[in-house]
């Protein structure tokens, strides 16, 4: 029953978008961790979404789906976290416990404004994957009542 | 003669399962509203009702042998296009979340409205069966 893909479409997505919205809530617990070394400063992490083909899925109609790429496809998956490449704060401060020897201190490049913008479209997105859920739900359940009073 | 189910019921089964699956096709697109050089999709309802009534009229072609392919459902399959982008996007997606939005609850009524004249259908026929 193909109703029943959605569900699975529609978790996929929510499952995708929590883990967009743990990266940001760790990249904003960790927005102030200063370090010694720029080796051992946290880095903005970032997760990189990837579509799922049905023929990942149905590996019996691979030969089909993969000749005519016709499959509407099955959601979303997370690739793989990344971490920003972008430049670290250096900050001078001699009298941080963590200063090294030159007086200085590494923060982390997570840019908290950026995070927040994140986070808002990733609540949204959660939200309406929660929607299309409901929507299919419900579509099922009239379903059920077909033939009855 | 006996009464096939198919035919009693008419267009809207068929009808019904499109709605199902563009409903299917747009989930995806919205669940894939954030994944980079994702392109959205849709399927071409009407070109879909058209083989389905083809296939009601007699027109699909009949399998003789079990690994035949089902032509009506391979025609259907090929109706799935990409959207038009309205607008370009720095991640090569072509997904815009409000109007796949709307056009999912849109096919939700619609779907409504299948079920509505199926389950009509159905009850005709209950009707006839108990012969009240």
């Amino acid at each position: 029953m193909s109703l029943g893909n959605i569900f699975d479409i529609a978790g996929s997505g929510m499952t995708a978008q929590s883990l967009r919205l743990n990266t940001t809530a760790s990249n904003i617990a960790n927005a102030e961790t200063a370090s010694s070394s720029i080796d051992q400063t946290y880095r903005a992490r970032k997760p990189v979404f990837a579509a799922i083909q049905q023929s990942m899925l149905n590996p019996q109609q691979q030969g089909m789906a993969l000749a005519n790429d016709q499959g509407p496809g099955t959601g979303v998956r997370v690739e793989g976290i990344v971490e920003s490449d972008a430049e670290l704060q250096m900050r001078f401060q001699p009298d941080h416990p963590a200063a090294n020897e030159d007086g200085y201190v590494f923060y982390p490049n997570v840019n908290v404004v950026e995070e927040m913008a994140d986070m808002m479209s990733s609540s949204r997105s959660f939200q309406m994957n929660v929607d299309i859920m409901n929507s299919a739900k419900s579509m099922m359940q009239r379903i059920l009542t077909l033939g009855q009073q | 003669m006996p009464i096939s189910l198919d035919g009693a019921l008419g267009i809207h089964q068929p009808a019904l399962e499109a709605r199902i699956k563009r409903a299917e096709v747009l989930a995806n697109n919205l669940a894939n509203a954030d994944t980079p050089n994702y392109k959205a999709r849709d399927i071409d309802f009407g070109a879909m009702m058209q083989q389905a009534q083809q296939n009601l009229d007699g027109l699909a072609m009949e399998k003789t042998h079990d690994r035949h392919l089902d032509t009506g459902a391979m025609a259907a399959d090929s109706e799935l296009l990409y959207r038009v982008p309205h607008q370009p996007s720095v991640d090569g997606n072509t997904v815009d979340a409000q109007q796949e939005q709307s056009r999912f609850m849109r096919n939700a009524m619609e779907y409504q409205v299948s079920f509505q004249f199926l389950n009509g259908k159905v009850t005709g026929l209950k009707k006839a069966i108990s012969g009240q």
